[in-house]
């Protein structure tokens, strides 16, 4: 709760940069998705294609299944809802906005594991074989992902001694640059399950809609217009925190720390070039990987977890009391 | 006076038991109601006295001209037992209502109505009194008289073989637990003189003698608590009682074990040793991760309940193991917070599993069935209760805004506290310990999307789901209730622990110094700059969104259309084609292979014209326990071969006979000389 000098002109920034990281996810998703274009040697969209395709959903009229029930059409809401939560947490320009304090970064994954359950449940509304692969292969996956993501996040809070993200970004900042083995350890862990979380190759394959490699889209099936945009939308957003967190925590440089005009629109260079950046990464990362079959999958993510647990070891043993 | 609402409670509970004896003479709705009422009364009674005792951090004790002539009972209330006493004051309350409408169930079948009412009041009676207990000779009578009334409550289907066996292995494992608790209050008697816990309190004991009354009471409640490995009656014996006793049972039940290990280990054997704090902390990581691994794989509705059950008793016993841990290093600080963990899950547990057995039983009260593999599409046939059962599984799930979530991000908060201690394998042991409880919020999440996706959302697998209909008002009041206090306990987690933290006052001497330091919006372990989470914003941000996002999409929406789902080009799709219970969790049974033992057999016919056609597979599943193959098992045939040589003894012979008792007196004769 370190709060501003002025909590009006605070709230409202943090307001400002929730909404610029809604608007601005799909932004990324475009990008991604063009350079990975350029990359394969494919004609690339433009990269505001993304947008159009939300807004043609949104204009478009619902057809829902038969057997769908309440849960089914609010779901979309929950999960929309969940990660704008989640977005509003995380520091994207400035730090010290006072959304920071509503929650930890425990909580930020509580948000998603709040998202993913009422997806789950919606695949299992409509009654198709679908529907319950893509909920059973996501709980599977998640359950996996999660204790690596939280040990990945543990080293960090006992580096920085706190599970606040904003005071996590400041100590990394504040540190220099002190090459931690810890931290390069937790780095690799977290991109590895950003990778599985967000549903992106080797773990998922989100241009795919081939029966038997599906996981998130089969549990989005039915869904279709508004409800569908949301889905889409809040995906998007989820690559977004994931990307920003790892850009954020692990060079943190370039962060607005005071609300001044010039501090700000710093941190949206630094950020848009961070962002950037890492989509690079993540589409080399994707054109070199194949998908993998589903059962390799824990393996993936055992070695996500045993990196992160490498991570906190060192960090109990080589660097307490430096 | 508090401690007077506080016998009004037990008398109410004691009540009732007598005019359940009614139905014997008359089945109206009065003998049917009365009983319940009685027990609502008890239950509202026992929250006040909690209560009260919490808020004012009373400490009142008493005599009663009961029991041994030179022993009388002694009876205490405090902020300790007032709190476990309004835990099971708001499930008794919450039974009262559900309980006169589910019970009909019962009014055409064998038994007598009478002796499940008989038997609930003095279960409900007995919880109360060992609350109250302020001897160890009044907390073994209580003790008793809710274990022996629980087992007929157990065994009230007694026509059913399994539900017989099953109480016989309760009864059984609940005196193995008596005895190792009554063995610990030997030893604390033996230094403090006297059976009364205020000797007890004022012993000084050898460090030893401290670590084998620690271990004992731990065995002992344990067992009673269901911890692994010595859970295996639990997930045997609560799912057979009737539903609300189950709710009873695996809500507060359980909670009460809890309460007598804290009571003794805090507060009569005190000065608590780290090594205890390790070894808890270590049972109940392992309680979490096989519990909840176990409920994964289960198809029964009740019995994945139970299971559950023994998760959670686990990542309380993790909250405890943590407080000890710092308890016993000197950081009392931190100890309240592992401490505030575990009394605040205590709390959750029992509100949301009883919540889900309440509305297992109304699932089972309209379909007769607890197999999830027989239901689906529940949600469409009783709209109520499905909503309040989603309310239970996210906040199990321990997902934001809810319940569960609060506690177990205190127990967090509480294991990331580890760069305080000095020891170096403690400080690598307590992350581990919870990334552990991280693999099982995250498995837990997957079981309840397993439980609601099943059972209530899809197509009715059978008939009577196809059939059902809602449940009466009276049922749906009592799953209401838990489940509103589900969000207020999830939502405004400061004031409660504003109330609560008399108990770490009363036992550490300490209060948590900044968990609330911040205003009821903010909850602040340790400090501000360290962690935060503001439920009551992230309520609101989420009904914002909410509605914002209704408003603006609805608008001007056409209505929607209704159309098939999507089934390859196959025509139509019929509810056999949905994924099962079995098949949801196939993917993590592969995944934790060893952990269950599975027996899977899979038959295909074939059709006997072209040798490719398949006419029929039969798909059977068998998952059994290892603590039950590999401890409970080999005990049993220990205990039968040793039975079997000591019956040798038994000759039949009156010679023999009179040859032993000969020989027994000579040797007292020589002993006494």
């Amino acid at each position: 709760m370190n709060l501003a000098p002025d909590p009006v002109m605070a709230w409202t920034l943090a307001l400002i940069q929730t909404l610029l990281f809604i608007a601005a996810a799909p932004l990324l998703a475009g990008w991604v998705k063009r350079i990975k274009c350029h990359m394969q040697n494919r004609a690339a969209p433009s990269l505001f294609q993304p947008y159009r395709d939300l807004v043609k959903l949104f204009r478009k009229d619902v057809v829902l299944a038969e057997n769908a029930s309440w849960l089914f059409r609010a779901a979309p809401y929950v999960v929309f809802g969940a990660f704008i939560l989640a977005a509003s947490v995380v520091p994207l320009v400035a730090a010290h906005l006072p959304t920071a304090a509503i929650a930890d970064v425990i909580v930020l994954v509580g948000f998603f594991a709040l998202a993913r359950f009422f997806l789950a449940l919606a695949g299992m509304d409509i009654g198709t074989a679908f529907g319950g692969m893509g909920s059973s292969r996501e709980m599977t996956i998640a359950s996996l992902a999660e204790p690596a993501m939280l040990m990945a996040v543990f080293t960090l809070a006992m580096i920085a001694s706190t599970t606040n993200l904003s005071v996590v970004i400041e100590h990394n900042l504040h540190a220099g640059l002190v090459l931690r083995p810890s931290l390069l350890f937790a780095l690799l862990a977290l991109a590895m399950v950003a990778v599985a979380e967000s549903g992106r190759i080797p773990v998922d394959n989100p241009a795919t809609h081939l029966e038997l490699t599906m996981v998130h889209e089969a549990m989005i099936l039915e869904y279709s217009a508004r409800h569908l945009a949301l889905i889409e939308w809040a995906s998007q957003i989820k690559l977004m925190i994931y990307t920003v967190l790892i850009a954020n925590i692990f060079w943190p440089w370039g962060i607005a720390e005071a609300f001044t005009p010039a501090a700000l629109s710093w941190g949206v260079v630094a950020i848009t070039a961070k962002l950037a950046l890492l989509a690079m990464l993540l589409v080399v990362w994707e054109t070199v990987m194949a998908k993998m079959r589903l059962f390799r999958v824990p393996q993936f993510l055992g070695f996500a977890f045993l990196l992160a647990l490498l991570g906190m070891l060192t960090h109990v043993i080589l660097e307490t009391g430096t | 006076m508090a401690l007077s609402i506080a016998y009004l409670a037990v008398i109410a509970a004691l009540a009732s038991a007598v005019f359940a004896l009614g139905t014997n003479f008359r089945r109206n709705v009065i003998t049917r109601t009365l009983p319940f009422l009685l027990l609502g009364a008890s239950g509202v009674a026992a929250v006040a006295a909690g209560g009260w005792a919490l808020l004012d951090n009373l400490k009142l004790t008493q005599q009663l001209a009961l029991g041994l002539p030179w022993m009388h009972w002694h009876l205490r209330l405090d902020a300790l037992s007032g709190f476990f006493f309004a835990v099971v004051g708001l499930l008794l309350t919450a039974v009262s209502f559900y309980g006169p409408a589910y019970v009909r169930e019962f009014e055409s079948s064998k038994q007598p109505l009478s002796v499940l009412g008989l038997f609930t009041g003095l279960f409900a009676a007995g919880m109360l009194l060992v609350l109250l207990a302020d001897d160890a000779f009044a907390f073994m009578v209580a003790w008793e008289l809710m274990s022996v009334s629980s087992y007929f409550l157990v065994t009230y289907q007694h026509q059913n073989a399994p539900n017989r066996r099953a109480g016989f292995l309760y009864l059984l494992m609940a005196h193995v637990g008596a005895l190792a608790i009554l063995l610990g209050f030997g030893v604390l008697a033996g230094f403090g003189g006297n059976f009364t816990f205020d000797a007890m309190r004022a012993a000084t004991l050898a460090p030893l003698w401290a670590s084998i009354a620690f271990a004992l009471a731990f065995f002992g409640f344990g067992m009673k608590a269901g911890l692994v490995p010595v859970h295996a009656w639990l997930p045997e014996a609560h799912p057979v009682a009737p539903s609300h006793i189950s709710a009873l049972m695996s809500g507060v039940m359980l909670k009460v074990a809890i309460y007598g290990f804290i009571r003794v280990t805090y507060d009569l054997v005190g000065h608590i040793q780290w090594q205890w704090g390790l070894a808890v902390l270590v049972v109940g990581t392992t309680s979490a991760l096989l519990g909840v691994l176990y409920t994964l794989m289960q198809s029964d509705l009740k019995r994945l309940l139970a299971y559950s059950s023994v998760e959670n008793i686990g990542i309380i016993f993790m909250g405890l193991g943590l407080s000890m841990i710092f308890l016993g290093t000197n950081h009392p600080v931190l100890g309240v917070i592992g401490l505030i963990a575990a009394l605040y899950h205590v709390l959750n547990h029992a509100v949301f599993k009883g919540l889900l057995f309440l509305g297992a039983g109304a699932v089972l009260y309209r379909t007769h069935e607890r197999d999830l593999e027989h239901m689906g599409g529940l949600i469409h046939r009783m709209p109520v209760t499905a909503a309040l059962f989603l309310v239970g599984c996210v906040s199990i799930s321990a997902l934001p805004p809810f319940n569960g979530f609060v506690s177990e991000w205190l127990t967090f908060q509480a294991a990331l506290q580890t760069p305080k201690l000095e020891s170096g394998v403690l400080r690598a042991i307590l992350p581990i310990a919870a990334a552990l409880l991280a693999l099982t919020g995250a498995l837990a999440a997957a079981a309840f999307v397993k439980v609601y996706g099943v059972a209530f959302l899809g197509k009715a697998r059978d008939r009577r789901a196809a059939h059902a209909r809602e449940v009466p008002a009276g049922m749906l009041i009592g799953m209401g209730m838990l489940a509103v206090l589900c969000l207020v306990l999830g939502v405004l987690p400061t004031t409660v622990i504003d109330i609560i933290d008399a108990v770490p006052r009363l036992l550490i001497g300490q209060a948590p110094p900044s968990l609330t330091a911040h205003g009821w919006l903010w909850l602040t372990p340790v400090s501000a700059d360290v962690a935060s989470y503001s439920a009551p914003l992230v309520l609101a941000a989420i009904a914002i969104t909410f509605f914002i996002g209704r408003l603006l999409l609805r608008r001007n929406a056409n209505p929607v259309r209704r159309s098939a789902p999507w089934d390859c080009g196959f025509g139509p799709l019929n509810a056999r084609m949905q994924y099962t219970a079995a098949a949801f969790a196939q993917p993590i049974r592969r995944v934790f292979g060893g952990v269950w033992k599975v027996q899977e057999q899979v038959e295909v016919t074939r059709a006997s014209a072209p040798a490719t056609l398949v006419s029929g597979v039969r798909h059977q599943l068998h998952i059994s326990d290892w603590s039950w193959l590999k401890l409970y098992e080999p005990i049993g045939r220990l205990v039968l071969t040793g039975a079997r040589h000591i019956g040798h003894l038994h000759s039949g012979h009156i010679r023999t006979y009179l040859m032993y008792s000969f020989a027994t007196l000579l040797l007292l004769l020589w002993i006494v000389t």
